[in-house]
């Protein structure tokens, strides 16, 4: 696509700096401190598992802890505490894998509305997802620190279902949590510097949306979803 | 609006903010919370210095090669199908934006939050061309629907209290609920849900753009800048020339920097980098994204001694942090962009005419400079400030500007330096009476009898302030 007014632009950028124009071959200097790779270095996953939910209490969100067996009920029990009449979910390969196909059967089999991201509906989704009561998705990689999920969306995985309703679900496979974000973001530079395709959207979502806005008072839940539940799965 | 708010003297809009109660009482106990929120973060970080070391570092090298990054971020950015555009001044931003829209024949704009978007008066130009803007944020959409001006730059709204807001929100949108702050942020939720779903133009600001791969990444908390860049089909991104960073990996330590000063939280509710257009198949993102890049005034710092006030991430540590905007708050400043930060930033970007006090307006306590996380000196430029303003008016008498030079010197070794501004508390404080310093030491002396240098103590401003009133500021 188009770039315009770029060279003057440019140009008198590196005037002002008192050089020439660089084109190419500034390189990033070795940074003197690398404090970032300090926090929660040598965690095991299980301690990584405790300070995420300890986190959790900090940003309003509700902690659950199961294994694959158990993840059905643990499910069955947010989404009723939610009172949820209506789910949209993503499209994603680990719903059958973690038997989440099954589940979403049993939902609708008890009377409530299910939709899975389907990217030939086109804005079909987004209405559905804006009145429905409950977005499910996995988590792509967890960050320990602040109690982030994070999610590489795509046309499977669009960007409403976490959104739009007015509560979310993460389900996070214990396997995806790194101790904070430094460790997401460096997978993200490996991968676009091997050629990758970076994800038109990620997003690093901690917890439900809140404002500070009317007198400082803490509100949870303006915009985005009001609740929001993780629940962390042992890997199959 | 553009980078100056209001039309009243520096005097005038200083005994507003002075008189105004409640907004003294919100600004100090929001600064105190800020404060302690960003203390604690940075503590349970254990080694926030080499935080800010790396901070520093990362602005440094970014600024030093502006042109390099800017240049890969638009490469990268035009090839995930996204145009760009440079613009140079205020108007040329506004131009091209306002040709966009009509273009698509848009009616309807949805705006996230966006110091530059104000800087450069965007919603006036957009509104004088037949577009509704509607402001998201529940800050901003507060201050919209008043038409008042921001305060401060992450909680716009501060000086307004729930009784106002619901007083707003019957007057023009016919609200009839309580004033519960829960109360009034879902009437917002369900007011700007309708404007989000028929809007057909979403614009953000950008908190930083990944050069290494034309990502812009939005840092907030309440998820309107997600809604904003989800539905509507086309985005537009407005960013100051200098909001960027080299790659992903420095994007996160800015980002950990900005939200622990900013609102004491490791990461806010939302953190989401976006590039380009939607891709194949994909629903929700923009089938066409523009990309804004602003100088505006900015270039014109760069390779000058404040270049390092273009390394700001508008996080408001510094403003929370200071005495003086405890005093006078956010409207005092009579720029978008308030306290130390402001009192820097304005008369590099708009001159020093209309904003000659505003380097005044400190203290020069250093709270500023301790609390940046990316270790701007802010209080040595706000020096440096009053130093130029001094040579530049020419008016002063000679004594007076034969103590500037020697203040340069004397400030200028670095030993000296934390003399005069660390350790001026105490190190001056024999010289002080009734919290001026009548009798400096060295090179103030000459400045002294010519004119009261104010006192590096919390009162100082407003002895300052008195001392102007009476007259002898001229
Ligand atoms: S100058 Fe420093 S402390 Fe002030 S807003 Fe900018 S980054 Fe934050």
């Amino acid at each position: 696509m188009a770039i315009q007014n770029r060279e003057s632009f440019l140009n008198n950028l590196a005037e002002n700096l008192g050089r020439s124009r660089r084109k190419e071959g500034v390189e990033r200097p070795e940074w003197s401190v690398s404090p970032q790779w300090e926090v929660y270095q040598g965690y095991s996953e299980d301690q990584l598992v405790d300070v995420l939910e300890k986190q959790c209490k900090v940003i309003h969100t509700d902690f659950r802890k199961t294994d694959a067996a158990g993840l059905q009920d643990v499910l069955k029990e947010t989404v009723d505490r939610y009172q949820g009449k209506s789910i949209i979910a993503a499209d994603d390969s680990r719903n059958q894998e973690y038997s989440l196909d099954s589940f979403y059967q049993r939902m609708e089999a008890d009377g409530v509305e299910v939709h899975i991201w389907d990217a030939g509906k086109g804005k079909e989704n987004q209405v559905f997802a804006e009145r429905a009561d409950v977005g499910i998705t996995f988590s792509d990689a967890t960050l320990a620190e602040s109690g982030t999920v994070t999610l590489f969306n795509s046309k499977g995985n669009g960007r409403s279902i976490s959104l739009l309703p007015k509560t979310y679900i993460a389900v996070i496979p214990k396997s995806t949590i790194v101790p904070r974000i430094t460790q997401a973001t460096k997978h993200i530079h490996e991968a676009n510097q091997q050629g990758h395709e970076v994800s038109s959207c990620v997003s690093f979502i901690t917890g439900p949306s809140n404002s500070a806005d009317i007198e400082m008072n803490l509100i949870v839940g303006v915009h985005g979803p009001i609740k929001v539940t993780y629940i962390v799965v042992e890997d199959k | 609006m553009s980078i100056r708010i209001g039309t009243n003297s520096f005097e005038h809009r200083v005994q507003e903010g002075i008189k105004n109660d409640f907004m003294r009482g919100a600004v100090s106990s929001a600064q105190g919370r800020f404060r302690s929120g960003r203390l604690k973060a940075a503590e349970e970080l254990g080694n926030w210095e080499d935080w800010r070391t790396l901070g520093e570092e990362i602005r440094n090298h970014t600024m030093e090669n502006l042109d390099f990054y800017l240049q890969q971020l638009s490469d990268q950015v035009s090839k995930r199908g996204g145009s760009v555009f440079f613009a140079e001044t205020a108007e040329e931003a506004n131009d091209y934006i306002q040709n966009v829209i009509k273009k698509k024949n848009g009616k309807k704009v949805v705006k996230s939050k966006s110091m530059v978007t104000e800087e450069i008066g965007l919603n006036k130009a957009l509104e004088e061309a037949g577009s509704e803007v509607v402001e998201t944020d529940l800050g901003e959409w507060i201050l919209q629907l008043d038409e008042d001006p921001p305060s401060h730059i992450v909680t716009p709204a501060l000086h307004k209290n729930k009784e106002q807001i619901r007083e707003t929100f019957a007057a023009k949108k016919g609200y009839d609920k309580t004033d519960k702050p829960e109360e009034l942020a879902l009437f917002a939720r369900e007011q700007l849900r309708k404007d989000f779903l028929s809007a057909d133009i979403g614009i953000t600001g950008c908190n930083f753009a990944v050069a290494e791969s034309g990502a812009v990444t939005l840092v907030t908390n309440e998820g309107n800048a997600r809604l904003v860049t989800s539905l509507p089909d086309t985005q537009i991104t407005v960013m100051g020339m200098e909001r960027l960073v080299p790659t992903w990996e420095d994007l996160e330590v800015l980002v950990s920097l900005l939200t622990r000063s900013a609102v004491g939280q490791k990461l806010t509710s939302y953190v989401t980098s976006l590039t380009g257009t939607r891709l194949e198949g994909e629903v929700d993102g923009p089938e066409e994204f523009h990309l804004v890049i602003v100088d505006n005034g900015r270039s014109k710092i760069l390779g000058t001694e404040f270049q390092s006030a273009l390394h700001c991430i508008r996080c408001a540590a510094c403003i929370n942090a200071c005495p003086v905007y405890r005093h006078v708050g956010g409207h005092s400043y009579g720029s978008i962009y308030p306290g130390p930060i402001g009192a820097v930033l304005t008369p590099l970007l708009d001159g020093y005419d209309d904003h000659k006090e505003l380097p005044y307006a400190s203290t020069l306590c250093a709270a500023c400079t301790e609390a940046c996380p990316v270790k701007i000196p802010l209080h040595e430029h706000l020096i440096r400030h009053r130093q130029i303003i001094v040579e530049k008016e020419n008016k002063a008498p000679k004594a007076e500007k034969l103590a500037m030079k020697g203040f340069a010197k004397w400030g200028s070794s670095p030993a000296a330096y934390k003399m005069s501004t660390k350790m001026a508390r105490t190190a001056l404080k024999p010289w002080t009476k009734d919290e001026k310093i009548e009798n400096g030491p060295g090179p103030m002396k000459a400045w002294t009898d010519a004119r009261d240098f104010p006192a590096p103590s919390k009162q100082s401003f407003r002895s300052w302030y008195k001392s102007r009133r009476k007259g002898d500021e001229s």
